[in-house]
């Protein structure tokens, strides 16, 4: 295993193990490398787009509500969204997701954020 | 706790936000009740149980029913009765609390509320404050040290950990980022116990989130087929054009929404 595709790995395990994941591996293709002039490990992504990419487990404040606190981390971060995973507080909105180049836009998010 | 999901990670928190959440709840009964009597009724709720969502909620109020997986008394000091519970996203603890008042025939109230967890994320994962957030960034920005940064937030990732996953060939990245369905020749290697219909994270090599897709065919299936579509992409998180573009013909541009 090329050590890119080990840490890649590594990486994997962790988020098995953080997600409860108990199942086995089975390899399909064995000895298959990645190239390391594409992407990158996601702990090493350059950090502007490590934010971009970012999830914060927040230990929110018991006074303001969940979009207040939100709205306050798009801007220190100085991000224009950013979503939350549930209310703590009766909240109406919703936070929507920007349209992809192929149309896993608005139509897609509407219909798939509140059922 | 609270999952905050930054930018591009946004369109990933729906997949968790309707998930099991946990919390550590405080109530208050309004007159001294029996230990055994708060025990007993408080386990009553366990299971299905209707619920009418409160005035100040963000949803209609009719009844629903919500399902509380369990709750453990943590500890009971004259009034005061502190459980932990885990419950079906959209449960309202306060009135949970209200209604067991109510059994209780002597009236509670939800005095203190901790969420602990939503879904896979626990708050003992990488917790942290907005100040911590706030000293990152400022670390950051001001002497261009972005380790503490690159502590507070963790990648999008997480968010989908609980998924089977599936991780693929580079060679197979792009094509699904611009919106192809997973074929089983690019697949490297894979969970076992996939069934038809299960959501999968669909991985390079190098750990990265590709896509969500939907199961075509089952963990056994993905490793004695040559072809075929083993997944059908629900959500595209790569954006195009970061692995190179190895696949020659022409495509449907149309999404599939699983």
């Amino acid at each position: 295993m090329s050590d890119l595709v080990r840490r890649g790995f590594d990486f994997i395990t962790q988020l098995d193990r953080i997600g409860g994941v108990n199942r086995q591996w089975i390899t399909r293709i064995d000895n298959e490398v990645t190239d390391p002039k594409y992407g990158s490990i996601p702990w090493e992504r350059p950090i502007d787009e490590y934010i971009k990419k970012g999830l914060i487990v927040l230990d929110k404040p018991p006074g303001p509500t969940s979009h207040e606190v939100v709205a306050w981390i798009k801007k220190m971060i100085g991000i224009e969204k950013a979503g939350h995973g549930g209310t703590l507080e009766p909240s109406p909105v919703v936070w929507g997701w920007a349209g992809r180049s192929e149309g896993y836009g608005c139509a897609a998010s509407s219909s798939s954020q509140r059922h | 706790m609270l999952p905050v999901a930054l930018a591009s990670a946004t369109k990933l928190i729906g997949l968790i936000m309707h998930s099991v959440k946990e919390y550590v709840a405080l109530m208050e009964v309004h007159s001294e009740v029996a230990p055994e009597k708060v025990v007993e009724t408080l386990n009553m709720f366990v299971g299905k149980i209707y619920q009418r969502p409160p005035l100040r909620s963000s949803v209609k109020r009719t009844l629903r029913v919500r399902e509380i997986y369990d709750i453990e008394i943590l500890e009971i000091e004259g009034r005061h009765v502190l459980f932990r519970i885990r419950c079906q996203s959209g449960t309202y603890i306060r009135k949970l609390c209200h209604d067991v008042g109510l059994l209780l025939g002597v009236e509670a109230h939800m005095r203190e509320l901790r969420r602990t967890a939503t879904a896979h994320l626990r708050e003992d994962f990488n917790l942290v404050t907005l100040h911590e957030v706030s000293e990152a960034l400022y670390l950051w920005r001001n002497y261009k040290d972005d380790t503490l940064l690159r502590k507070v937030i963790l990648p999008a990732e997480f968010i989908v950990a609980h998924l089977p996953k599936i991780v693929i060939k580079d060679t197979a990245v792009d094509a699904i980022a611009h919106g192809a369905q997973l074929a089983v020749p690019g697949i490297v290697k894979l969970h076992e116990g996939i069934s038809r219909g299960d959501t999968v994270a669909i991985m390079t090599l190098k750990g990265e989130l590709v896509a969500i897709g939907k199961a075509e065919m089952s963990s056994e299936e993905m490793l004695s087929s040559d072809k075929g579509v083993a997944a059908r992409i629900v959500r595209v998180f790569m954006e195009p054009g970061v692995y190179p573009r190895a696949w020659k013909k022409s495509k449907s541009t149309t999404a599939e929404k699983g």
